[in-house]
């Protein structure tokens, strides 16, 4: 179909003339933006986050009142491994944002509290699941998981079954918490084919290698 | 008599309480019966939804968006197939498009119906829940009919959708709509004018349109505050444009002017059910992609690629190109999102799930402040939370 591509490119004009209006007007914190997918993407360093999130959210033409999200993306291999992503949204111009931050599991993101009330939650929620932690944050206690739980789990190496499992213990009249045992290995296919480029060896392949 | 200083006093509310809508922990501070600090501990339904997602294919991932809201499970698929689409690509053909917005709006009958008689039963109304679910209970079956399953349905797949619909199902489905319509006039006859329903609900939970937003609200939340807001007419998906329907708008922000809005949204609701089965287009229902899409089973007795493709779609999946995308749906609570990463496998890097019952949950502090403890149980039924969603 093509008038779903008009208004794609139609969407996407009008996101270029807000990237240009932010560029124009955070100077030096935008470090990039990127328009894909008829959506806007912008970096910015951590330190400067509630500067520039106060002035998308009061500039005249940008009234980015609504704060639709905040969550975390983790990249192990990167030095930063962390991203940070809030979502924006503008009921006035009809048009939402993306913003991103890097972090590393020491160095804390100041917290948009102060500029977005909803935003208490979405960082207690990134707090827990990535172990980014959030300076002059009211209240940053973990939110999602149990009561004395560890470790973050959405971090990508934290292992999908976790270190821990739980269960009634009739003897002792309580839940007991107990390491994971697996009844079965835990098995992950990656489903890449030798010919696309898998990282693994195959068995056998070593000798080849040694013979050239 | 000498004054005497009562000191605050906590109440733990829940988890396991009636009125707390699922597993709810409300810590409370009280002067009396007055709410002074509203503590909800969230998190008991936590079951890693997002960390799960990131290990199964694209195809695999759509059962889990039925266990988010399980009131109006459809609607969060269809959050997660707009996002896959907007990666891959891929166009839905007119039908597709029509058959999920026809099903997004029973959804939204599901989870208003629900919503409006458990409220009202928290405010000590029995009779609308037992009408609203016996209503429930016949959408349900139109779910069934469609996809074999009541509630868990993963019915809305990247693409389009799973199956048509039966024959003459669009007639039964709007044959029934009057019956509905009925319920809910009775429903409303019940709770609009009955003063115990007004004295629990008006001027109760009051929250300002700057506030709403500020919390991050959406949908009847933001709307009940006098914002005309909704992502069926501000950013369309699915063909939401070509539908006749209006927005109810709320004045005072209260719990029962979202309560009204809701009443009305289901009348727009079923406004919009008959428009689609009146224009329902010929036609495929899903992409005919068939490196997304798989074949039906009659092609795959007679074509070898076909049988490839099926074997290849429900074992590997299909590669999503590398990018990232966030796809929102009005969803009845509000704005349901999600947000994928891809890095070009068949698995989405990062799945996360923008629940609109989360931010609204957490306004309760800032809702609930000042106000009886009574009043609380309004204001946190009346926020159509469920905790599937929310805790994730």
């Amino acid at each position: 179909m093509t008038d779903s591509k008009a208004i794609l490119r139609e969407l996407e004009q009008g996101l270029r003339d807000l990237a240009d209006h932010l560029a124009a007007g955070l100077g030096a914190d935008l470090l990039g933006s990127t328009i894909a997918l008829g959506e806007l993407t912008i970096r910015v360093p951590a330190a400067r986050i509630v500067q520039v999130l106060t002035f998308l959210r009061d500039d005249g033409n940008c009234q980015f009142a609504e704060l639709v999200d905040i969550t975390g993306l983790d990249w192990p291999e990167r030095a930063r491994r962390f991203d940070v992503v809030y979502h924006l949204l503008s009921l006035k111009l009809n048009q939402r944002v993306r913003i991103k931050v890097e972090t590393d599991e020491e160095t804390p993101v100041p917290s948009a509290v102060g500029v977005y009330s909803a935003a208490n939650w979405f960082e207690r929620e990134t707090w827990d699941m990535y172990g980014v932690m959030f300076s002059g944050h009211p209240d940053l206690r973990r939110i999602l998981s149990d009561y004395g739980f560890e470790g973050h789990p959405l971090r990508k190496d934290f292992p999908l079954t976790g270190y821990v499992e739980v269960r009634y213990d009739e003897s002792q009249k309580r839940v007991v918490y107990e390491p994971v045992q697996l009844q079965q290995e835990f098995r992950r296919f990656d489903f890449m084919s030798p010919w696309e480029g898998a990282k693994y060896v195959l068995p056998g392949d070593e000798k080849a290698e040694g013979q050239k | 008599m000498a004054e005497v200083s009562i000191a605050n006093y906590m109440v733990n509310f829940g988890p396991q309480h009636p009125a707390a809508h699922g597993v709810l922990r409300l810590v409370m501070e009280l002067d009396g019966e007055i709410v002074e600090r509203c503590d909800p501990h969230i998190g008991l339904l936590h079951r890693g939804t997002e960390k799960l997602i990131e290990h199964k294919t694209y195809l695999q991932a759509v059962p889990y968006f039925d266990r988010l809201d399980y009131v109006a499970p459809m609607n969060q698929e269809h959050a997660f197939a707009l996002a896959t689409e907007k990666l891959l690509g891929l166009e839905v053909p007119a039908r597709g498009q029509a058959v999920r917005v026809l099903f997004a709006e029973i959804g939204r009958l599901l989870n208003h119906l629900l919503n409006v008689t458990t409220h009202a039963l928290d405010c000590g109304a029995m009779t609308p829940a037992l009408w609203g679910f016996e209503e429930r209970e016949k959408l349900m079956e139109f779910y069934e009919r469609v996809s074999g399953a009541r509630m868990h349905a993963a019915y809305f797949r990247p693409g389009g959708v799973h199956q048509d619909m039966p024959k003459g199902m669009e007639d039964d489905i709007v044959k029934y709509l009057p019956r509905m319509l009925k319920v809910i006039d009775d429903i409303e006859g019940l709770l609009t004018e009955n003063r115990i329903y007004r004295q629990r609900n008006v001027d109760i939970g009051v929250i300002s349109g700057k506030d709403a937003m500020d919390w991050g609200f959406s949908g009847v939340m933001l709307r009940g505050s006098g914002i005309a807001w909704d992502l069926r007419k501000s950013q369309p998906y699915d063909g939401y444009e070509q539908y006749d329907f209006d927005l109810p708008v709320g004045k005072n922000g209260d719990c029962f002017d979202r309560y009204l809005c809701r009443i009305e949204e289901m009348r727009q609701s079923a406004k919009i059910i008959e428009q689609v089965v009146e224009k329902m287009p010929t036609g495929p229902i899903a992409s005919d992609d068939r490196k997304v899409v798989p074949p039906k089973r009659g092609e795959m007795k007679k074509s070898m690629e076909a049988l490839i493709h099926h074997f290849k779609l429900y074992t590997e999946g299909y590669r999503v190109p590398e990018g990232e995308a966030y796809a929102a749906v009005e969803a009845p609570k509000g704005e349901f999102g999600v947000y994928l990463v891809s890095d070009g496998s068949n698995k989405p890097y990062r799945c996360r799930i923008r629940a609109p019952g989360f931010p609204h949950l957490q306004a309760t502090d800032f809702m609930s402040k000042g106000y009886m403890l009574a009043d609380a149980v309004s204001i946190v039924g009346n926020m159509d939370v469920v905790f599937g969603e929310i805790d994730r």
